[in-house]
């Protein structure tokens, strides 16, 4: 019986292992990088969402949009928490269609905090059309829609380069090991020194794709940082509490002469 | 039920009793008589319960902020991901609170299989069981198709898809289902109406379930009847209260550890890009507690006979205690049964983790040897090992291996023990 059951059990265990090891076979190891968001008390690094911010409203936003999120997240909690006046002059540079007015005209204004991030392109055709064929995905929760998440869109950031011996690759497409069938439409985004950090970090491609990965990580889960306190404490409270009725219920069944 | 007749203390409760007995209710539901041997794995029950509430309520403040329909159902839920106070609680709960409530409904299924619970007099029990647990899959599907991503809408295609195998009118039956010629607007606004009104039928289910409970009293992990009350039971409130309480919290813990520090790891990342009628994606998966089952419709070549395979995979488990001949209820004192027990608990997380692979190669081969077992060991091997099996002898009383500690095994199995039982 106890030997049937540890067979069951090493059986489980080697699918399980041979499994992690198939997978590890199949796809490119994603790079490695410190992420200060992963763990029990992860937190974003403020400097490095703001920088972040820069990368995507300078490069992305030409082509990704972010339609779910809003000019005031910049300044919440959280976030990049940018001051409510930054946040103001960073909405007011964009402008956007309002109305009708009182006299039933559209009209064109400056952005405030309650608008949603301006979008590059009008409709998906236009994005289509204006990336040959391909739709730059909305960038709002890229991160937890793909398989990986922070760490595969950080490698594949970094992932160009030229196309090994025998991979034809047509006009348009670029190589990178780390996409699906390794082609993808988007060329290298990110080289060193393409913009020019407002902090006077030095913008390398690896500083810039871990900036922007993580402003797009929170972007994805804007409430991460609540959420890993409030957990914390709902843990804790619960251990202290599960303790607390294991006594408890020692003490109520001592009057029986059973175990539990 | 109780043996006794409960009188209220106070003049009105006794008014009000003898007009509608909710104080007599409440009374049996206290006194109950339960077997002081049930171990943790008879704690699920307390704990599924809890999982029914957990999703209705957090489902109910979802719904008032969730909008069903095509354009605006996968924006939604990113507004109560980010504007809604504490939406984002509220999503991830009721998201794996529905992982949490499968494991424990299999948990609390094969505990059911170990002790025999299904056995006489606890058929109706078991069936009711098995109804509970085929709305839980029809809601969890349909809940699933809500947030209205990628594998909302294909695994929606794949699984509506699958009532076209209907000869002849199966077509007309897909389009009837859809409301249309393919998964749209319509169907999501009826997934969504009846994924409102299913957990209400489980509930009334449950209720029932709990009432044939009450009837024969629980099994316990001797599987032997027992007197009630008697020195082998304890009363439900508090001894059964408080150990279910424990039990319960333990679990809210690993709940908690999902919702705050995984909340994503249970789902899948293709259902956080909006649905595309378009673009299909490259492996459509259901969600991990509907794998095993949808091992077995790929392992059959032919599309309405998998159908058919799939479906009696799960209608099987409601002729289980007529397939069991074994007049023992408890593995314990079944040798042989309690091998295949742990065979089958394998084949079905074999089909599981298949489930999950692609459809093709030795992954095929391995889910159509264990979807033939699956078969095998509710149609042959149960009904033949009853008839075969030599079981170990069964105590008179729990109160013999409960004594000095949990159920003394080599204790009840010696024979010795039990002759000076019987003497």
């Amino acid at each position: 019986m106890r030997k049937l059951k540890n067979i069951f059990f090493v059986l489980i265990f080697s699918v399980i292992v041979l499994n992690s090891s198939n997978s590890a076979e199949k796809s490119t190891p994603f790079l490695e990088t410190k992420w200060t968001f992963k763990g029990l008390f992860g937190k974003f690094d403020r400097a490095s969402l703001q920088r972040g911010y820069q990368v995507y409203t300078e490069v992305c936003a030409s082509c990704h949009s972010m339609k779910y999120l809003t000019y005031r997240n910049l300044a919440e909690k959280g976030g990049p928490e940018f001051s409510e006046a930054e946040a103001k002059a960073i909405a007011a540079s964009f402008e956007v269609t309002d109305g009708p007015d009182s006299t039933g005209e559209m009209f064109v204004r400056p952005a405030k905090l309650s608008d949603k991030f301006v979008m590059p392109y009008a409709n998906e055709q236009e994005a289509k059309a204006a990336n040959g064929g391909a739709y730059p995905p909305d960038m709002s929760v890229l991160v937890k829609a793909r398989k990986g998440g922070a760490d595969y869109i950080y490698s594949l950031l970094l992932g160009y380069s030229e196309p090994p011996e025998g991979v034809e690759l047509d006009d348009g497409v670029y190589y990178n090991k780390y996409m699906y069938g390794n082609k993808i439409k988007m060329p290298a985004p990110l080289s060193d020194d393409l913009i020019e950090y407002t902090d006077g970090t030095k913008a390398t491609a690896e500083q810039m794709s871990k900036d922007v990965t993580n402003f797009l990580m929170w972007s994805a889960e804007p409430h991460l940082e609540q959420r890993h306190k409030t957990g914390f404490r709902v843990i804790a409270y619960l251990i202290i509490l599960t303790v607390l009725v294991y006594f408890t219920m020692k003490k109520i069944w001592s009057r029986v002469e059973s175990k539990v | 039920m109780s043996d006794h007749e409960y009188t209220p203390s106070s003049k009105f409760g006794k008014w009000f009793n003898d007009r509608l007995p909710l104080l007599t209710l409440a009374n049996h539901l206290t006194d109950y008589p339960t077997p002081k041997n049930l171990n943790y794995w008879w704690t699920f029950g307390g704990i599924l319960t809890f999982c029914l509430i957990t999703q209705i309520v957090t489902g109910l403040v979802l719904a008032m902020h969730y909008i069903a329909h095509a354009d605006m159902a996968f924006s939604s839920v990113e507004h109560i991901m980010r504007d809604v106070n504490y939406g984002w609680l509220l999503r991830y709960v009721h998201a794996n609170g529905a992982s949490m409530f499968f494991l424990a409904v299999y948990i609390h299924i094969f505990r059911s299989l170990f002790y025999g619970s299904y056995k006489s007099p606890r058929e109706i029990i078991w069936i009711l069981g098995i109804i509970i647990y085929l709305l839980m899959m029809a809601a969890a599907f349909m809940g699933y198709v809500l947030p209205w991503g990628q594998m909302s809408f294909w695994g929606a295609t794949v699984i509506t898809n699958l009532f076209s195998a209907i000869p002849l009118v199966g077509e007309s039956i897909t389009t009837w289902l859809w409301g249309g010629y393919s998964v749209d607007n319509p169907t999501l606004t009826r997934f969504f109406t009846l994924h409102y009104l299913i957990p209400f039928l489980i509930l009334g289910l449950v209720v029932l379930h709990i009432w044939a409970l009450h009837v024969p009293g629980n099994n316990n992990p001797v599987g032997i009847d027992i007197k009630k009350p008697s020195k082998d039971t304890v009363p439900f409130h508090p001894y059964i209260v408080i150990k279910d309480a424990f039990a319960l919290l333990m679990f809210c813990i690993v709940f908690a550890m999902f919702v705050f520090y995984q909340p994503n790891i249970l789902g899948h990342a293709d259902n956080y890009i909006e649905a595309d009628p378009l673009v299909t994606p490259a492996h459509i998966v259901p969600e991990w507690y509907l794998l095993p089952f949808y091992a077995i419709l790929r392992s059959v070549p032919d599309k309405l006979m998998g159908v058919v395979a799939m479906l009696s995979a799960i209608l099987i488990l409601a002729a289980l205690p007529w397939l069991d001949t074994s007049k023992v209820r408890s593995a314990v004192f079944r040798p042989l049964f309690r091998q295949f027990y742990w065979i089958l608990v394998a084949d079905v997380l074999i089909l599981g983790y298949v489930g999950a692979m692609p459809a093709e190669g030795l992954y095929l081969l391995i889910a159509r040897v264990a979807t033939a077992y699956y078969f095998a060991h509710f149609l042959i091997i149960l009904p033949v090992l009853g008839w075969k099996e030599k079981t170990t002898p069964l105590p008179l009383s729990i109160t013999e291996p409960v004594l000095g500690g949990s159920p003394n095994l080599a204790a009840v199995r010696s024979d010795e023990k039990i002759e000076k039982t019987i003497k």
